[in-house]
Parts: structure tokens; C-alpha cells; sequence
């Protein structure tokens, strides 16, 4: 009876849960309301994508105003997934929250810490569910503001700047977006996506048409960094508190990047966007770039969290470089490298805010002898890097092997060889925290041998662990990401 | 500018009206132009009106600033609440067909509680973000 409305709780929910805890005005009841948001998010997204998966698409009329002249939330086996991943990183780093928060932020804040949170995990989920584009347009500037916020709140002053530069970036990516979102409205005189794509093959070589591809593709690839646009980033991630670093680079990105595989595959359609427009290369050399450079400033960077974020930049260059092959098999890849490095990178991210509390900072200096004060935090992060590498074992292995079946499957060796060489330059920003942690001597102001607090090192290790089982159980992530590209690619049917 | 026998009688005649002006765009949003947002700005604008000529820690004693934070959080609740209502009542989310017997008054309720909710979120907003930029440097002083 209540599942029928899974697709809008799943947004609803966290938007009620925000304003309540406003009310509430207490960190500790915003820590409750939020896990039990989490949770029960957690498990409508899973009871759609099981449904999904069962029956196909859910269609839900917001309002019950019919679509296409009401908004509707269409949940299919891409989108569910993506909700999925959302919701469970966020479950995952709400136990670990309760103690990161209160070692970084001020009592007086936290309650509004909770709230943001909460903002923008309805922002993020709306965008991955609704099937409107100006309504996905609303749910992006939900999640944008709040996650400027939560960037702002971060410990160190550098988080005012980076939230700033984030702010302006991120803006820029919106209205890039919604002007892209008018052009389509000119063209085809719709706002829902699924009706927007029956209308569009008539018009989409039409100069609004055209340009309102080329407009959502900017404002979307700000949006998920997709490289040269991803200047915002690293600042983000690093000055941001640790369980916003760890929600934002698990999911934020991976949504953007969602958001842009619907309306190249799903609303313009594989034709429209690959054979009459040269989004193809275009993305693919962007891809192969940001592979290599942002690689290679990883290696150079002096904190373990700055590492990790150009790591995220070149991680979205595989995600990108999947779409642009423009192919099922390449979009199923990209599928499955997104959820799978979001769990990788959320993973690394929980550590490196334990890392944070223990050793006083995340410095590569701090990280010395790590494999000595702290060893299990060390090996966790250790098979973390191992999947950024894409050893097999782990899930990062798994979705690149798919990456590489898929472009040799296309015929493009040159891609296949990309990922391969630019893993070599994963390999080398790895081997600098193994290094760091495992060749040198801790510092002399190194706080005693110990684990960050169980409650913050068990979700983290919770992920590291979902890493593996990504690795080894491949083959569920490999055939929902499947299904996730046919869906994607169904849509104008 | 609190001596100012001029602005203190005059602003003092005029608040009252502005707020029974901005009940009137609220309410008269369902017909012609208003509506919430333009209705809770009228209300903001008339407490920060009182604010530049009465200063600051007069209208903070009016409209005490944790008042604000729980209207601009309970005009959400509202809009969601109606939300919820629809789903209660056997409709679907933010469906006001079912909010009455007969759907257009349904929808007319709806909207109604929906353009509160705005109403008072925005009013909310727009009195925190006066207090913010107004109490800068100036809380700071007093500590």
C-alpha cells in the first residue's frame, strides 16, 4: 500500500526530516533523525530497485496531476540503482557521523549540520528519481546550496574559500543547465523527460537542440568535474568535514554523472548525441585527459585528502570515457565504475576522516608510520587504493575490466590502452601513502598506537569491505548496471 | 535614526498596514497576482522597517530570533504536511483532489496551505538573513 509512494518518500522524507530538526535543535536528535532517515531510505530504494528489476518502470504522479503535465518520478533499474547507492553510503557514514561531527564542528552548529545533510540528500535523490527536467533542476540547486554549506563548515578556514569557489562553479554548472533545459523546452515544448524524448528526434538538429546539448553538457560536466572543469574539487573534498568528504565524493559526482547518461541516452538518444554530434571524441579525449592529469597531480599532492580528491577526477575520467564509447556495453561499464568507485572512494574518504581524528591532520606527514599506529586503518586504506588501482579482488577491478571489455569490444584499442597506462598512474599515488605509512617513521608528536574510535572505523571498515566483496562477487553490481544501461537506453519506448 | 520624530510616528502609522497588506497578497494569491512569497516578504519588510528605525535589539525583542528559525523550518513542515495529507487521505503526494469532497475546493484548500507554508518560510528566511547581516560586528562587540 505505502510502497506505491517508495519513489517521492525517498525524497520526501529527508526534506520533512530537515526543517524537524531544525525544530528539534539538538545535535543528538538530529543524529537519531537522520540515521532513521538513512535507514528507511536505505531500504525504499532497495524494495525499488528490487521492483524494478521485477517489473520495470514505476511511474508516479506527483499531485496525480497525469504526466506529461504533472511532474512524475520515474524509477527504472538506473535510477533506483543510483538512489541505492546514495542512501546506503549515506547510512553507512551516519554511525560514523555522531563522533566525526562532534570533533569537528561546534555543538552550537551541529543540529544545522543534520539538517544540511539531510537537504542535501533529498536534493541528491530527487535528482536521481524525478522525471522532469526543471524539477531535477530545483533538487540540483537543493543539493548544491546545502552541499556549499557543508563544504563551508569544514575545520579549517581554506573551507570558506573552496565552499566560495564551489559556490560560483557550481552556480555557473546550474544555470548552464537550466538555460540548456529552456532551449529543450523551445524545441520540443516539454519539460518531461520520457515525453521529451518521443519529441526530440524530430528537432534535434535544430539550433536549440543542438545548443541545448552542448549547455547541459557544460553545466553538467561542472557539476560532476568532469576534467578541465574540475578546478572546484580538490579544495572541496579536502577542506570539507570528514563525512561530508565521504558523502560528497561517494555520491555527489555520481549523480551529476546519472543525470547526464539520462539525457544523453535516455532523452536525446545514442544517435542524436554520438553520430550527429561529435560528443564521442570530445568526451573521450576530455576523459583520457583528466585519466593522465589528474593522475599525475595525485601523485604530487602533500595530503592524503587532496590525493584522493584528483583521484576522484581521474575516476570520473573512466565514467566518462564509458559514456563516450556511446555503446550498451560502455554505458553498463560506466554504470558499474560509478557505483563501484563511489563505494571505493567513500570508503577511503571514512578513513582518511579517522586518519584525520587520530593522527591530527591528513597531511602526508601526519600519515607516517600509520602502518604502525594504526595498522588496520592502514590496510583498509591500502585495499582501497588497491580497487582505485583496479586489482583484481577488488570492485574498482571489476567495473575497469568491463570498461576495457567494452572499448576493445568497439574496436577502440587506444581506450583500452588509456586505462591501462593511467592505472600505472594510480599505482604510483597509492604507493605514496603505502610509502608514507608503511616506510617511514612516525612523527615525533605521533599520538599513541590506536584505532580511530570503533564506531568510526566500523563503517569505514564496512565499506572497505563492500570493496572486496565488489571484487570477488562481481557479477550482482555487473548485471544491475546491465540492466541500468538497457533501461537508460530504453527510455523513449 | 531613532530620534527621528518623522520616521518613528509615520513608521509607526505605516507597519500595521503593511502587515495587513501582506495578508492580503497571501490570501488574494489564489486570484490575482501575490501569493506566499511576495506576502512573506511584505511581512519581512515590515519588521525590518521597524528594525532600521527602532533598531535592531527592538525588533529582535519583537520578533525574537529563535521564532524566526522555527518559522522558516514549521513553513516547510506545512508544504510537506499538505503533502503527507494527500498520501493519508488516499491520494498521491502533494494531491489535492482528495483534500475535499469535491476536488476543485480540494484543490483550492491545498493551495491555500501550501502558499501558507511559503508564506511563512520565506518571511522566515528573509527576517534570519536581515538579522544575520545586521548583527555583524555588532554581536561580535558585545560578545
Amino acid at each position: 500500500m505505502l510502497s506505491q509512494h517508495f519513489p517521492i518518500l525517498l525524497v520526501a522524507l529527508p526534506l520533512i526530516a530537515a526543517p524537524l530538526i531544525v525544530l528539534g535543535r539538538s545535535g543528538f536528535l538530529g543524529w537519531i533523525a537522520s540515521l532513521a532517515v538513512t535507514g528507511a531510505a536505505t531500504l525504499m530504494a532497495g524494495a525499488l530497485l528490487a521492483k524494478t528489476t521485477a517489473a520495470g518502470t514505476i511511474s508516479y504522479a506527483v499531485g496525480s496531476w497525469p504526466p506529461p503535465w504533472g511532474i512524475e518520478y520515474r524509477v527504472d533499474a538506473a535510477n533506483a540503482l543510483v538512489a541505492l547507492l546514495v542512501s546506503a553510503v549515506a547510512l553507512v557514514a551516519m554511525p560514523y557521523a555522531r563522533r566525526s561531527v562532534s570533533a569537528e564542528i561546534g555543538q552550537d552548529r551541529q543540529y544545522l549540520f543534520y539538517a544540511l545533510l539531510m537537504l542535501c540528500l533529498s536534493g541528491l535523490l530527487g535528482m536521481t528519481l524525478t522525471g522532469d527536467a526543471f524539477n531535477l533542476f530545483v533538487f540540483l540547486e537543493i543539493s548544491s546550496l546545502s552541499t556549499y554549506v557543508l563544504i563551508a563548515l569544514g575545520r579549517d578556514r581554506r573551507a570558506l574559500t573552496a565552499a566560495y569557489q564551489y559556490l560560483i562553479l557550481g552556480t555557473t554548472g546550474a544555470t548552464l543547465y537550466v538555460i540548456g533545459v529552456g532551449m529543450l523546452y523551445l524545441a520540443t515544448g516539454t519539460l518531461n523527460l520520457a515525453d521529451m524524448a518521443a519529441r526530440l528526434p524530430d528537432v534535434s538538429d535544430t539550433r536549440p537542440g543542438v545548443a541545448g546539448l552542448a549547455f547541459i553538457t557544460a553545466g553538467i560536466g561542472l557539476k560532476f568535474a568532469l576534467f578541465p572543469l574540475h578546478a572546484w574539487l580538490p579544495g572541496a573534498y579536502t577542506y570539507a568535514p570528514s563525512v561530508v568528504s565521504a558523502f560528497l565524493a561517494a555520491t555527489a559526482t555520481k549523480v551529476s554523472a546519472y543525470v547526464l547518461m539520462r539525457l544523453y541516452f535516455s532523452v536525446y538518444g545514442v544517435d542524436a548525441v554520438f553520430r550527429d554530434m561529435p560528443l564521442g571524441p570530445v568526451l573521450a579525449v576530455l576523459s583520457v585527459a583528466a585519466l593522465f592529469v589528474a593522475s599525475a597531480a595525485a601523485i604530487v599532492q602533500r595530503d592524503l585528502k587532496r590525493l584522493l580528491a584528483y583521484s576522484s577526477v581521474a575516476q570520473m575520467g573512466y565514467i566518462t570515457l564509458g559514456i563516450s564509447l556511446g555503446s550498451a556495453t560502455g554505458l553498463a561499464a560506466a554504470v558499474a565504475h560509478l557505483v563501484n568507485h563511489g563505494v571505493t572512494k567513500g570508503a577511503l574518504f571514512l578513513l582518511a576522516g579517522g586518519i584525520a581524528l587520530r593522527a591530527g591532520g591528513t597531511g602526508l606527514e601526519r600519515v607516517a608510520g600509520l602502518g604502525r599506529t594504526m595498522p588496520l586503518t592502514a590496510f583498509a586504506f591500502v585495499v582501497g587504493g588497491l580497487s582505485l588501482i583496479g586489482i583484481p579482488g577488488t570492485a574498482g577491478f571489476a567495473s575497469k575490466w568491463a570498461l576495457v571489455s567494452a572499448a576493445i569490444g568497439d574496436g577502440q584499442w587506444w581506450v583500452a590502452a588509456a586505462v591501462l597506462l593511467s592505472s600505472l598512474l594510480a599505482v604510483a599515488y597509492v604507493w605514496r601513502f603505502v610509502e608514507c605509512a608503511y616506510f617511514r617513521d612516525p612523527p615525533q608528536d605521533a599520538p599513541a598506537p590506536g584505532e580511530a574510535p570503533a564506531d568510526m572505523t566500523g563503517p569505514a571498515l564496512a565499506l572497505t569491505a563492500a570493496v572486496v566483496a565488489g571484487g570477488l562477487l562481481a557479477a550482482p553490481v555487473l548485471e544491475a548496471s546491465a540492466r541500468a544501461a538497457a533501461a537508460l537506453m530504453g527510455l523513449a519506448r | 535614526m531613532t530620534r527621528d520624530i518623522v520616521l518613528r510616528v509615520i513608521g509607526k502609522i505605516l507597519i500595521p498596514y503593511a502587515l495587513v497588506f501582506a495578508l492580503y497578497v497571501q490570501f488574494h494569491g489564489d486570484y490575482g497576482p501575490g501569493g506566499g512569497f511576495q506576502a512573506g516578504v511584505v511581512v519581512a519588510a515590515a519588521v525590518i522597517f521597524y528594525g532600521i528605525i527602532f533598531g535592531l535589539a527592538a525588533a529582535r525583542r519583537a520578533v525574537p530570533e529563535p521564532l524566526v528559525e522555527s518559522l522558516l523550518a514549521l513553513g516547510v513542515l506545512l508544504y510537506a504536511g499538505v503533502g503527507v495529507a494527500g498520501i493519508l487521505l488516499g491520494g498521491n503526494y502533494l494531491d489535492y483532489f482528495v483534500l475535499d469532497h469535491d476536488p476543485v475546493h480540494g484543490q483550492l484548500r491545498g493551495i491555500f496551505w501550501v502558499e501558507a507554508g511559503v508564506g511563512i518560510t520565506v518571511s522566515g528566511v528573509m527576517l534570519k538573513i536581515f538579522y544575520l547581516f545586521a548583527g555583524r560586528g555588532r554581536d561580535l562587540e558585545e560578545g
